[in-house]
C-alpha cells in the first residue's frame, strides 16, 4: 500500500529520517515504535506531506506521492493525526467533525447563497455521520462543547473522530493513545480494529505502550536515530537484542537518552 | 428640566449620532481589515484605498444612474449604484490576490513581506483612484437630506436645541446593522464561514481537512471588498468624497482593528465604536453644553474643547499606542498586533 525507499529528512545538520525503506501491507496494522527523538513522528510527517524529504521516494498504491500537499493526499485517502492534539478551538466539536470531508459543495460562496437546498441536504448527510462518529467515540456529552475545552485525552478521541469522517485507505496515528486512560485506551483499540476489519482502513501507530502495541500491530516497526532497527511481529522485536539494547530495555538498563 | 432636555439634545446632535455614524463606518471598515488579518495573516494597508477604489466606482455609477434620470427618491441614487461598486471592487481585490499576494503565498513570505506588498498595492490604488477621478471633493448625495430636521424637531418638542437626523447618518447604522448580522450570520451558520474560521484557527489543520486554501481566500477577499465599498460609499455619502480622506482613514480602521483585537470580529465593532466616540467626544466643544446645565455664572467663557478638530487623528494613534501597550491582544482576545 506505502512503498518508502531510501527516505532521508534532514534539518540543517541534524539528519531525522537517515535511508529509510519500507513498506506497509494493505489491511494491515503496522506499529511503529522507538525511543524519543528516533524520527518517527518527522518519517510521519514526510508521508504526510508536511515536509518535502530531503531525497528518496514515497509510493501510495505504487503511485509516486512524494511532495504532494496534505489535502492532496488527503483527497487520496492518506490520512494522519498528530502527535500534539490538533483542532479548531473555536468551533464545537461536531462542527470540528463536520469540516472534514474537503470539498463540500457548501465551501462556495455561489452554492451557499444560490444552491441553499443542495448545502442543506449535504449538511444534514454530514451530520448525521459526524453524529454517529460521536456515538462511536463515547463523546455525546460534550458533542456541542467548542474543541478547545476539551481534555487532551478527549481531543485525541477527537483526532480519530476526524478519520472516520471519510472513507480512508490509510491512517498514520501519532501516538493516539498517550494520554489517554485505560478504559477508554480500549474503546480506541477496538475502534481501530474495527475501523480495520469492518472498514478496510489500513493503519500505521506510532505508540510507546508495548501492551497496546502488541494487542493490535503486527508487523512493528523499530527506528532508531533515523534509522531502521528492525521489522517483524511483536514477538520477534521484544526478543530482538538490537531493539533492546535501544529502545525497550531489560528492565535493568534505562533508555538511552535521545539523540540531538 | 428643559436645560437638561436642551443640553442632551445638544449632546446628540453633536456627539451621539455623529459618532454612531462614524462608529459604524469604522466598525465596517476594521471588518475588513480583521477578516484579511485573520485569514492572510497580515495587516492590509491598502483597504483605505480599496475603499475609495469602491467608491469612486460607486459614484461614476451614480452620475450614470443620475443622468439617465434613475432615482429611487427619498434614498439616495447610490444606494443603487451600490452593487456596481461592490463587483468592481470584488473583481479587483480578486485580480490583485492573483497577481500580488498568491505569488507570495506561494514561495511562504513571512507576514511582514506581505504587508509591504500591501503598501505597494495601496500607493498603486491611490494613483489610480486620483488619477481617474481626480483628487478632489466629490458630491454625491442626492435624495432627501434628513429624517428629522432641526427645526421640526424645535417645533415638535419646544425645546431650544434641536436634532437634526440626516438620511445618510440613518442610513450608515441601518445599513451597519444590517451587514454586520448577515456577515455574522455568514461566519457562524454556513459552511463557508464555518471553513473561514476554521483556516483563521489552524491553518495546517485546515488544509489538512481538505478544506481548500486558495477558496477560503478567495472568499475572505470577496468579503472584505463587499465591506469596504459599502463603508466606502456610506462615508463618502454621510461626508464627502476625497481620495486623501479615504487614505486618512487607515489610521482610526487600524486603530478600531487593533483596539478589538486583530483577527476578532466582534472586536472590529466594538473598536470602531471606542475609536469613533473617543474622536468625536474630545473633539467636541462643550461650551454650550455646559452652559446648559451649571448655575449662569459659572458658565465657562471658553470653548471646553480638549482637542482642536484639526487633530482628531492624534485620539486614534494615542489609543492605539496605549492599547499596544498595555493589552496587545485587544479588547476581546486577537491574534495579538
Ligand atoms: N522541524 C524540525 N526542525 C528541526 N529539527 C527537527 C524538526 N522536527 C524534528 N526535528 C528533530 O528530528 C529528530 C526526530 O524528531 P521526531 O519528532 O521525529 O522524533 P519522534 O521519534 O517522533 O520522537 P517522540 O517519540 O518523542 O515523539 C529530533 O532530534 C528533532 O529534534
Ligand atoms: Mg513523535
Amino acid at each position: 500500500m506505502i512503498r518508502i525507499e531510501n527516505l532521508h529528512m534532514q534539518f540543517g545538520g541534524i539528519h531525522a529520517v537517515e535511508n529509510v525503506s519500507l513498506s506497509i501491507e494493505k489491511g494491515s496494522i503496522t506499529g511503529l515504535i522507538g525511543p524519543n527523538g528516533a524520527g518517527k513522528t518527522t518519517l510521519f510527517n514526510c508521508i504526510a506531506g508536511a515536509y518535502t524529504p530531503t531525497s528518496g521516494k514515497i509510493y501510495l498504491d505504487d503511485e509516486e506521492i512524494t511532495g504532494l500537499k496534505p489535502h492532496e493526499l488527503f483527497a487520496r485517502g492518506l490520512l494522519r493525526t498528530f502527535q500534539i492534539a490538533q483542532e479548531f478551538s473555536t468551533l464545537t466539536v461536531r462542527e470540528n467533525l463536520m469540516m472534514v470531508p474537503g470539498d463540500q459543495c457548501g465551501e462556495s460562496l455561489i452554492d451557499t447563497w444560490l444552491r441553499p437546498a443542495k448545502v442543506r441536504e449535504e449538511e444534514e448527510r454530514i451530520r448525521a455521520k459526524a453524529d454517529s462518529v460521536i456515538e462511536f467515540l463515547e463523546i455525546t456529552h460534550v458533542a456541542d462543547e467548542l474543541a478547545g475545552n476539551l481534555s487532551g485525552g478527549q481531543k485525541k478521541l477527537l483526532e480519530l473522530g476526524r478519520t472516520m469522517m471519510v472513507d480512508a485507505k490509510i491512517v498514520f496515528l501519532d501516538e493516539v493513545g498517550a494520554g489517554v486512560n485505560r478504559t477508554l485506551l480500549n474503546t480506541l483499540g477496538d475502534a481501530i480494529q474495527r475501523l480495520n476489519k469492518e472498514h478496510g482502513y489500513t493503519f500505521c501507530m506510532i505508540e510507546h505502550d508495548m501492551d497496546f502495541v502488541g494487542r493490535l500491530c503486527d508487523p512493528v516497526i523499530v527506528m532508531a536515530e533515523g534509522e531502521l532497527l528492525a521489522e517483524g511481529t511483536i514477538e520477534d522485536i521484544k526478543s530482538n537484542e538490537h531493539v533492546i539494547e535501544a529502545y525497550l530495555g531489560t528492565g535493568l538498563k534505562n533508555k538511552p537518552e535521545p539523540k540531538s | 428640566m428643559v436645560d437638561f432636555l436642551n443640553a442632551f439634545a445638544l449632546l446628540s446632535n453633536f456627539v451621539i449620532v455623529p459618532a454612531m455614524t462614524y462608529g459604524s463606518q469604522l466598525a465596517l471598515g476594521a471588518l475588513g481589515v480583521t477578516l484579511v488579518y485573520g485569514i492572510l495573516r497580515f495587516s492590509n494597508f491598502a483597504h483605505g484605498d480599496t475603499m475609495a477604489f469602491g467608491t469612486m466606482v460607486t459614484i461614476f455609477a451614480t452620475w450614470g444612474l443620475q443622468s439617465a434620470g434613475v432615482s429611487i427618491h427619498p434614498l439616495p441614487t447610490a444606494l443603487l449604484a451600490l452593487p456596481v461598486g461592490i463587483a468592481a471592487t470584488v473583481a479587483l481585490c480578486l485580480v490583485i490576490d492573483r497577481s500580488v499576494y498568491k505569488f507570495y503565498r506561494k514561495s511562504r513570505s513571512v507576514p511582514v513581506v506581505f504587508l509591504i506588498a500591501s503598501v505597494g498595492v495601496m500607493f498603486v490604488l491611490n494613483g489610480v483612484v486620483r488619477f481617474i477621478i481626480g483628487p478632489g471633493d466629490q458630491r454625491f448625495a442626492d435624495g432627501e437630506r434628513f429624517i428629522i430636521k432641526a427645526k421640526a424637531f424645535k417645533k415638535l418638542t419646544g425645546l431650544n436645541e434641536g436634532i437634526a437626523f440626516k438620511t445618510s447618518q440613518g442610513l450608515t447604522i441601518v445599513t451597519a446593522i444590517i451587514v454586520v448580522a448577515a456577515l455574522f450570520w455568514f461566519l457562524n451558520r454556513t459552511r463557508s464561514g464555518k471553513s473561514m474560521r476554521a483556516y483563521s484557527d489552524n491553518e495546517d489543520l485546515a488544509r489538512l481537512s481538505g478544506i481548500n486554501p486558495e477558496r477560503v481566500v478567495m472568499i475572505t477577499w470577496t468579503l472584505a471588498a463587499v465591506l469596504a465599498t459599502i463603508a466606502g460609499v456610506l462615508y463618502g455619502l454621510d461626508k464627502s468624497f476625497k481620495p486623501f480622506t479615504y487614505f486618512q482613514l487607515l489610521l482610526p480602521i487600524f486603530a478600531s482593528a487593533i483596539v478589538g483585537g486583530l483577527g476578532n470580529p466582534l472586536g472590529a465593532i466594538a473598536g470602531g465604536f471606542v475609536i469613533a466616540f473617543s474622536e468625536v467626544v474630545v473633539a467636541y466643544a462643550y461650551k454650550k453644553f455646559l452652559t446648559y446645565l451649571v448655575p449662569e455664572q459659572w458658565a465657562p467663557d471658553s470653548l471646553v474643547q480638549l482637542l482642536s478638530t484639526d487633530y482628531k487623528f492624534a485620539v486614534s494613534f494615542v489609543i492605539l499606542v496605549l492599547v499596544l501597550l498595555i493589552r496587545p491582544t485587544g479588547i476581546f482576545k486577537g491574534k495579538g498586533a
